[in-house]
């Protein structure tokens, strides 16, 4: 691994380094050694005297009516405290992210396969899973709504949602929709000023988050008639928002704490378990604890929108765009999750990083009987980036230019204007970026005098020795928005206090933001010893006693809550120094807080924090807003509609097998934008899992489903990349200060699984000379034998 | 559920007669998957990893006995020179976690068509066989082409278990190779084993995953046998040439009987197979091609 961190030429100069596990420093994770050493506390680890365990039943079919449910044998089960269903939910009885449109649990109908129609709590997980069993459902099994030419015509087909029912923003089967003009748009008189036309159709499998520590939590009532619950998620507050009305109590009545999470990238921004526990907690009056099985956790979280795009460039003789035009379709299965969002990214995202003077564009999520599909790391912008990349190189070809070339001439830069009308006002690297990967030095050849064979694509396989195996590069260049979008105040409260224990200063932060293994406790902590000059800092535990935190995502949380963390700290620093001012009369204007005493850059040392504090805490709260957006216009698309956009370029090097169509991945380039490195080791640790996410969506990770219902609910048959799978993955690191941003930093996590796999493809089609319009592609696509 | 545990191999074949249901477990590497998937509530389970004839091999006559439970990781370190197809077989199996818990008699006892002892196994040649044991009629040998008899399914019966697999001793190059859609990890797409035989002139093929059972690919082995002795080529170890090697592909090939699922297509399978019989094929013949010559 190589890592580089070029400084850029704007870097902010005030940035007080006192500690050297302040910010920009790299101070170690207090997690990571217990979760190698398999001593980290999961939410599946969450015990508490008395429990029951909750289950679920859940539909083996993808449509169909419930004619009856029979609980009757179920409950007479020894150790069986309840079973329930929709009729025994005390508040309302829908939930979702942005649409209310999802029953807790089923009502007369199921949508997809996997849907839970009852729930049970037993004194041991084996009784509740065979009163699962034992609980009768007489269905009407209905053809499911699968394919885009169904949703489209729910007349012929059905509706997933009765028009009566429906509750999005779309209308038919249609849950959400965004169209976009740029320029002229795309009309005879604009594509006749192009002397070359590439066009295709592109096609991205349904992704899963594949996080390994599955749905859980606990959910203990409370004398108040309250419910405290210790639940893996992403967002704690919007949890609270949307489980409180379904039982029926006040959201001050219900407390989030969050357990320790293995792994989310948007699949825990839904709801999974947490209604259920608590539907069952409040019944029985017990402490109730699920955990998925891996198979259910399959079926119990959303993934990724698989997509159907159209994408149609024109361009000049020498390189330049003229236009663009594209369709995409995402299938965003029985219920909204964040559909809409992802088809706001889709549009407003969906040309790349590329200047093109006309523009149109439509995106749209269906309502189908498939699997829901939400949120996943980089979304919307993943789908539409393997389809703009494969136009890029597509187009390069036709042209006989260098696909880098190609890229570098139609590169968006800061100043210009995204097709949505709004001017990118902070660096845009997009050339410069695609030039480092480009400079980086190549692996050396395949060396078949020296075989190992775990180098060659099968690895210990064994299946070639050199034979077939032929080497391809590609290279490609993504966009992705930090922070929430169109609208919508995402914002992040921070607490911060500083008192004196043990005759030392310490710091205590505060906030809400799950830690899903972005490293976001270990940034708090930095910027607290940076802005407060202390070494010592302990972290809360995340509940709902301090306020919303936002969600652990869009690569939102280091800008977001660490800007939060930042302001907290700053007013703490500021109120400590009033302190001072007050109690010895100083007139510097030049204090600050550093190695745990106040100084005077002109006068030295002033106090120490010890005396100034005394027996004192100042203990404050801020909260952090990034400046407002506005929703896309619904048929123009235009728009300030994004708070920061984030660039990463990659280059892959692939050895294909060409006669069996297995691939190794060589190595794959990152070089990001950053703005500034908070914690260098955790930036290059998330470009290099985002990397890695994106191969696997490259070669081999998809969720097959037949007919609606799911063919491969488990690690067996759901590959993800495995260590001989991930390649050296190179990274080069820009830090180029957003004058907007906190310290400058831009969000890191998503901008790789946007770019990274089609460079990969591109080098399998550079191997092969084969089109590849389908992500991920399989061994049948390189053989003909599909 | 019942757990037992029996201290000794006799005191274990009592117990399978006792409790015919009891579900053994060696390393468990399938069994409490499939617990924990619910494929199996069994009755009771029988432990077998106190029983030490299990884990031990040893070398008589030019014949392995391989103890059911020795682990994959063992075979590697072992015994990569008198069993180089199944070693490399094993290297193929799941990750280091479970070469070290997983053996050849779980493989047995599972009789996946994706198992991938098996195809190295039916490689070995004709004189393998899977030594089981009961409590009311002592010991038997079964050969290797009568052990796999449908999906999962083998000619044990309820009250036998494995106690070890003989297996000849290498007398020439044995290869395997193993279709999987990532680089480690992976269960086979499909599978080959392949070995030469020059003691007695005959050649091994195995299938894995790509029928209901295991299988030989009988045709291909003929074929391959008598162009061997009809041109000497145990002899002089001349190049086969393109063709032998492109016919003995597509027999291996029709051999087959895969289907569709979502691992990998019949067509696919089909295809893979006859490119790893032409380079299992190659490889070997190469191999043996430079003894025959060093030793000349
Ligand atoms: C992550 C993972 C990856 C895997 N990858 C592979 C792979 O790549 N290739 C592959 O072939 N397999 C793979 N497997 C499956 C498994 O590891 C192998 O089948 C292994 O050989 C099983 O051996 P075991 O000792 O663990 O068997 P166990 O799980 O203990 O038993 C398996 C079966 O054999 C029976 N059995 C065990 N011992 C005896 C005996 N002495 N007599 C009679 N019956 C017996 C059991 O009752 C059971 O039915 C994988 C499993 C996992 C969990």
């Amino acid at each position: 691994m190589s890592t580089r961190t070029i400084a850029g030429q704007k870097n902010l100069q005030d940035i007080r380094t006192g500690s050297k596990d302040g910010i920009g420093g790299s101070p170690l994770r207090p997690d990571g050694t217990l979760k190698v050493k398999g001593e980290f506390a999961y939410s599946s680890d969450l015990w508490h005297e008395d429990m029951l365990w909750g289950m679920a039943l859940r539909s083996p079919h993808p449509r169909a009516n419930i004619l009856s449910v029979d609980i009757s044998e179920a409950l007479k089960l020894p150790g069986v405290y309840a079973v329930l269903t929709h009729e025994d939910i005390p508040g309302t009885k829908f939930y979702g992210l942005e649409i209310q449109d999802q029953p807790a649990l089923a009502i007369d109908k199921v949508r997809y396969h996997g849907e839970a129609i009852a729930i049970v709590a037993a004194d041991h997980p084996e009784t509740a899973r065979r009163a699962v069993k034992k609980i009768k459902v007489e269905y009407e099994v209905l053809t499911p709504i699968t394919t885009e030419e169904q949703c489209l015509n729910p007349e012929v087909y059905g509706y997933v949602h009765e028009p009566h029912e429906f509750k999005s923003h779309g209308s038919g089967n249609i849950c959400h929709s965004q169209k976009l003009v740029h320029g002229g748009g795309v009309t005879d008189e604009i594509r006749a000023l192009a002397d070359v036309i590439v066009s295709g159709d592109y096609e991205v499998g349904m992704q899963d988050q594949a996080f390994l520590g599955p749905e859980s939590g606990l959910a203990v009532p409370a004398e108040d008639g309250g419910m405290d619950l210790y639940v893996a998620t992403q967002w704690l507050h919007v949890d609270r928002q949307q489980v409180a009305p379904v039982l029926g109590i006040p959201e001050e009545k219900l407390r989030l704490t969050l357990a320790g999470v293995g792994g989310a990238f948007g699949g825990r921004e839904d709801l999974s378990m947490q209604i259920h526990a608590c539907l069952l907690a409040q019944r029985t009056g017990k402490p109730v604890k699920i955990v998925y099985a891996r198979d259910e956790s399959f079926f119990g979280h959303v993934h990724r929108h698989p997509a159907k795009m159209y994408y149609e460039h024109g361009a000049t003789r020498d390189g330049k765009l003229v236009y663009a035009d594209a369709r995409i379709v995402l299938d965003g299965g029985a219920y909204a999750s964040a559909s809409p969002a992802v088809v706001g990214n889709a549009a407003s995202l969906g040309h790349g990083p590329y200047n093109i003077p006309n523009v149109r564009m439509e995106a749209i999520a269906l309502y189908s009987n498939n699997p829901s599909c939400g949120a996943m790391r980089g979304f919307g912008a993943v789908q539409a980036c393997f389809g703009y990349e494969t136009q890029m190189d597509k187009l390069a070809a036709e042209l006989g230019m260098d696909p880098v070339e190609l890229r570098q001439l139609n590169a968006m830069a800061e100043g210009d204007s995204m097709p949505t009308g709004q001017v990118i006002d902070s660096p845009a690297p997009v050339a410069e970026l695609l030039q480092r990967v480009k400079d980086m030095p190549l692996p050396p050849p395949l060396d078949l005098t020296n075989l190992d064979v775990r180098t060659l694509p099968g690895a210990l396989s064994n299946t070639t020795h050199g034979e077939g195996v032929v080497r391809g590069i590609g290279y490609s260049v993504g966009i992705k928005n930090v922070g929430f979008s169109e609208g919508f105040d995402d914002y992040s409260t921070a607490r911060v206090r500083l008192e004196v224990i043990g005759g030392e200063p310490v710091a205590m932060v505060h906030t809400a933001m799950a830690e899903v293994g972005q490293g976001g406790i270990t940034v708090h902590a930095q910027i607290a010893r940076t802005e407060l000059g202390v070494e010592q800092v302990t972290i809360h535990p995340a509940n709902t006693e301090v306020g919303s935190a936002g969600s652990t995502s869009a690569s939102r949380q280091t800008y977001m809550t660490g800007g939060a963390v930042k302001y907290a700290a700053e007013a703490v620093a500021q109120a400590l120094i009033a302190k001072g001012r007050k109690r010895y009369g100083w007139t510097h204007n030049d204090l600050s807080l550093n190695g745990g005493k106040v100084v005077s850059e002109s006068a030295g040392v002033l106090v120490s924090m010890v005396d100034l504090l005394g027996d004192d805490a100042i203990d404050l709260t801020r909260e952090h807003h990034h400046r407002p957006t506005v929703p896309f216009d619904k048929e123009t698309g235009q728009g300030f509609g994004h708070v920061q956009y984030t660039f990463c370029a990659n280059r892959a090097v692939v050895d294909v097998d060409v006669e069996l169509g297995l691939v190794k991945v060589v190595e794959l380039t990152a070089a990001q934008d950053v703005g500034k490195a908070l914690n260098p080791l955790s930036v290059v640790g998330q470009i290099q899992g985002g990397c890695t996410q994106a191969l696997g969506l490259a070669v081999m990770e998809e969720i097959i489903v037949k007919d609606g219902k799911v063919r491969n609910a488990s690690f067996t048959d759901y590959l993800i990349p495995t260590i001989l799978d991930v390649p050296p993955i190179p990274v080069d690191v820009l830090e180029l200060p957003d004058p907007n941003a906190p310290y400058g930093l831009r969000g890191v996590g998503e901008a790789p699984t946007v770019s990274a796999t089609p460079s990969i493809v591109a080098a399998i089609r550079a191997a092969t000379g084969l089109a590849l319009n389908r992500v991920p592609v399989r061994p049948e696509h390189l053989t003909g034998t599909l | 559920m019942e757990f037992l545990r029996p201290a000794t191999w006799d005191e274990a074949l009592a117990a399978k007669a006792e409790f015919p249901t009891a579900l053994p477990i060696s390393g468990g590497t399938d069994v409490m998957v499939e617990m924990n998937f619910d494929v199996h509530r069994p009755s009771a389970i029988l432990d077998l990893n106190r029983i030490t004839e299990l884990r031990q091999w040893e070398i008589t006559d030019g014949v392995v006995r391989l103890g059911a439970s020795v682990p994959y990781a063992r075979i590697i370190n072992e015994l990569s020179e008198p069993l180089p197809g199944l070693a490399l077989a094993a290297h193929t199996v799941g990750s280091p976690q479970i070469r070290n818990r997983g053996g050849v008699g779980g493989n047995l006892g599972g009789a996946s068509p994706a198992g991938d002892a098996h195809p190295a196994l039916l490689a070995a040649g004709r004189d393998v066989f899977v030594e089981v044991a009961s409590a009311a009629r002592g010991t038997r040998l079964i050969a290797i082409d009568d052990f796999y008899v449908g999906v999962k399914r083998n000619s044990m019966e309820k009250d036998e278990l494995i106690l070890r697999v003989h297996i000849p001793v290498a007398d020439g190059p044995q290869q395997f190779s193993k279709i999987g859609t990532r680089n480690a990890m992976v269960i086979a797409v499909c599978a080959f084993g392949f070995a030469l035989h020059p003691k007695n002139g005959t050649v091994g093929t195995g299938i894995g995953s790509a029928a209901p059972t295991p299988r030989r690919a009988v045709a291909a082995e003929e074929f391959l046998q008598g162009v061997l002795a009809e041109r000497g080529l145990w002899e002089s170890g001349d190049l086969l040439g393109a063709e032998v090697i492109q016919q003995f592909g597509e027999l291996v090939k029709a051999a087959a009987s895969p289907i569709d699922d979502v691992r990998g297509t019949a067509d696919y399978r089909r295809h893979s197979l006859a490119v790893m019989a032409r380079r299992t094929l190659t490889w070997t013949w190469n191999d043996y091609s430079k003894q025959i010559r060093s030793a000349a």
